[in-house]
């Protein structure tokens, strides 16, 4: 599904990822972990197409396509989702509004039509059940005085609408109460499948209780510096980041 | 050489006048250009109006003379030479064109955009068409409802004809003929409008001008409006139209008077779209609009306007909130891309007890534009338990262009309550990231955010009206970022 080969990228002139090699493929989930500021919002930035980030060296492959050339809207309609960390608010524009935009852009993008308001009712009935958000909510202007936990459940909302190939959520779990974060997580398990892929960036390993990654990354400086199985995520939450520190400088 | 008498004189400077001076055939369909009393009076003449209606007229023209340009205003533009401008130009005068393949592409890429009808689209853009049979009937449909009704709804020309007492009564009133440099011009030369009365008690059944939008685009540059709502009634009345109006006059001076009697509501509703000039700020209209209205006990008057034409726009509908318990409302939309200049704004005052105003202003600002609220809140000594909300919203995209607020505020009255809230947003990268990482392209996530900045006035328009301005929203924008 997506290959990152030697990927380097900065942001005005100062390097921010130092070579960073990920394959993930067709159904799995990864997890990646990490202290503050080691490049985990800036690596799902330059993976979806924000163009501040200059790769200035390496690749990424998306289902064998280099998608360096492609704008963040094609790379959407190419089915690459981004949970925001912060999300953004846009006053006026209701989430409805909103979602119902993001998916007729990218049906005309594939050259349909917009999807018929029957079917969108029913769809947007089904995925606010799915995460269990209040009907009222989708009338509010995106994210415009939503609290942190309402903001990333949200974020999957859309997530569960617009039915990617490859979601990155970052830090997802951060603001969720414990009840949310099982909801979200429920949903995100439901719309897994063998045909898409996850990447969770997450600081704590109860989200991996529930959605449980195949490969756990840890990023530091801009590398990958370990990988393992969702074990390793246990032996973060338990020892912190110190000892893999000490192995990088070593 | 002979004896050069008095007389000799006198009929020297007669003719030296009419080989130089201004001469007018009151046949010709379009004056020559300049102005004085002889042109006034040739106006009113091709009108047929009463003695009285010139007498007007001429009064303005006097008062006009002797006033200045306004300087005060946030614009900055080549004053018009007024003695180089026709004052008359017959409506229906020929076709422009033979047929739409004569008209520029790019105005019909816009009406295609704008969803505008062939038919409508060559009455737009000034092509010969015959006359559509159906639109006729709807026409005569039409007036037959209002006709019985009561309501009055013609060109002002013909209601100074047919209903003088209702004109010489209420026209005015509210815009008297020295108001402004402007309104004191256009008071003297108007040659168009529209005359509406609605009866007491009588709710007016559909929106007036709605159907007429497309015979009101071609209305003159010296537009004269009066609307009289009698006690108890109710009408909602259009202006405008969305589609691009490439009109060659450059000058365009429209006054407006709105008089709500007891219990009656007015709401008025206009899109302006004039030709704002080219992206390097050449051409353009220069808009220059006195749009006041008068409440009397328990009236209503709302203001809703979506500026996005226009070179130059200098235009402040208000309210003269006299009757007790009386409301005034101004919502508005004034988008500047490019070289445009807009200074808008409103006037609410309290002259009645328990008033109340409402204020909402969303500016727009792209390109080099500069676009200024100016809004004034005056409360009377005598005026008990006013209220005022204000609420003024500048949208910046780019780095080059401005917005400015100038609230004035005067209350003079201690239980008046006046709130006044302000501010100024951008466009920002992470917005515009955020919808494209969604798919949303950054020009369609620039009318997402713009509609979604101007919600609330757009929803005070009827409905129609509404999707059609959103549209206008966006396409004035296009290409404004990126
Ligand atoms: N637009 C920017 N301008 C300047 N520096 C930036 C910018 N974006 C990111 N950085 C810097 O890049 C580094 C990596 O930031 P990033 O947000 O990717 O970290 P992170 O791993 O997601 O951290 P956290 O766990 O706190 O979310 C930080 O030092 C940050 O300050
Ligand atoms: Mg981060």
């Amino acid at each position: 599904m997506l290959k990152i080969k030697d990927l380097h990228a900065s942001v005005e002139g100062k390097p921010i990822l130092n070579g960073i090699n990920l394959e993930v493929k067709t159904g799995e989930v990864h997890a990646i972990m990490g202290p503050n500021g080691s490049g985990k919002s800036t690596l799902a930035s330059v993976i979806a197409g924000k163009e501040e980030y200059e790769v200035t060296k390496g690749e990424i492959i998306l289902e064998n396509e280099d998608i360096e050339e492609l704008s963040a809207e094609e790379r959407a309609h190419n089915g690459i989702f981004l949970s925001f960390q912060y999300p953004i608010e846009i006053p006026g524009v209701s989430v409805t509004n909103f979602i119902k935009t993001a998916i007729n852009e990218t049906r005309k993008a594939k050259g349909l039509g917009d999807m018929p308001a029957k079917d969108m009712l029913k769809m947007i009935r089904e995925k606010s059940e799915l995460l269990e958000i209040d009907r009222k909510f989708l009338s509010r202007s995106l994210n415009e005085g939503f609290s942190g936990g309402e903001k990333k459940r949200n974020e999957v909302f859309q997530m569960a609408m617009l039915e990617p190939k490859l979601a990155i959520l970052d830090e997802t779990d951060s603001g969720l109460d414990i009840d949310a974060l099982r909801i979200v997580a429920n949903g995100v398990n439901k719309l897994k499948s063998k045909d898409n892929a996850v990447i969770v960036i997450t600081h704590y390993q109860r989200l991996l209780e529930y959605i449980v990654p195949d490969v756990v990354h840890v990023l530091y400086e801009g590398r990958i510096v370990k990988s393992g199985g969702k074990e390793l995520a246990h032996e973060l939450e338990e020892k912190g980041y110190d000892w893999i520190k000490e192995e990088v400088n070593a | 050489m002979s004896k050069y008498t008095e007389d000799d004189l006198r009929e020297e400077l007669k003719t030296k006048e009419y080989e130089y001076g201004f001469y007018t055939d009151i046949k010709s369909e379009t004056f020559p250009v300049g102005l004085n009393e002889d042109v006034v009076r040739a106006i009113s003449m091709k009108k047929e109006e009463p003695q009285w209606m010139t007498d007007w007229r001429l009064e303005a023209f006097r008062v006009w003379q002797e006033m200045e340009e306004p300087e005060w205003a946030n614009v900055h533009y080549e004053k018009p030479d007024f003695q180089n401008i026709s004052y008359y130009s017959a409506p229906n005068s020929k076709p422009k064109y033979d047929s739409l393949d004569e008209v520029d592409p790019e105005l019909l890429a816009t009406f295609a955009k704008l969803g505008i009808s062939l038919d409508e689209q060559k009455k737009l853009s000034g092509v010969a068409m015959d006359v559509v049979v159906d639109s006729v009937s709807v026409a005569t449909t039409f007036k037959k409802t209002l006709g019985e009704k009561g309501i009055i709804f013609c060109p002002i020309s013909e209601a100074i004809r047919e209903y003088p007492e209702l004109v010489k009564k209420y026209l005015g009133t509210i815009v008297p003929q020295k108001d402004n440099f402007y309104a004191a011009l256009n008071a003297a030369v108007f040659s168009d409008g529209s005359f509406c009365y609605i009866p007491k008690g009588v709710k007016c059944p559909m929106e007036l001008s709605t159907y007429f939008r497309i015979n009101q685009a071609g209305t003159g540059q010296f537009e004269r409006t009066l609307v009289i709502a009698d006690e108890g009634s109710y009408v909602s009345y259009l202006e405008g139209c969305t589609a691009p109006s490439r009109d060659e006059n450059q000058l365009h001076a429209a006054v407006v008077e709105l008089i709500a009697l007891d219990d009656a509501e007015i709401k008025y509703s206009t899109v302006q779209n004039w030709y704002p000039g080219n992206a390097e700020g050449k051409g353009g209209v220069f808009n220059f609009v006195t749009k006041r209205g008068l409440c009397e006990k328990n009236a209503k008057i709302s203001w809703t306007q979506v500026e996005t034409g226009s070179a130059v726009t200098w235009k402040y509908p208000s309210c003269i909130l006299k009757g007790d318990n009386s409301i005034g409302e101004f919502y508005s939309i004034a988008v500047t891309n490019n070289y445009q200049q807009a200074d808008t704004g409103t006037k609410m005052i309290h002259l009645g007890n328990n008033t109340k105003s409402t204020i909402i202003s969303k500016g727009i600002s792209a390109g080099k534009s500069h676009n200024s609220y100016r809004g004034l809140v005056q409360v009377s000594p005598r005026a008990q338990n006013a209220r005022n909300f204000s609420q003024c919203d500048s949208l910046l995209m780019g780095n080059d262009c401005g917005a400015h607020t100038f609230p004035y505020i005067e209350v003079k009255n201690k239980t008046a309550q006046v709130e006044h809230e302000a501010t100024t947003s951008k466009i920002g990268e992470d917005q515009l990231f955020y919808c494209n990482q969604r798919g949303i392209d950054t020009e369609k996530a620039i009318a997402l955010i713009v509609n979604g900045f101007s919600k609330e006035v757009l929803n005070n328009l009827p409905m129609e009206f509404a999707v059609e301005a959103q549209k206008l929203l966006e396409i004035s924008l296009e290409g404004s970022v990126g």
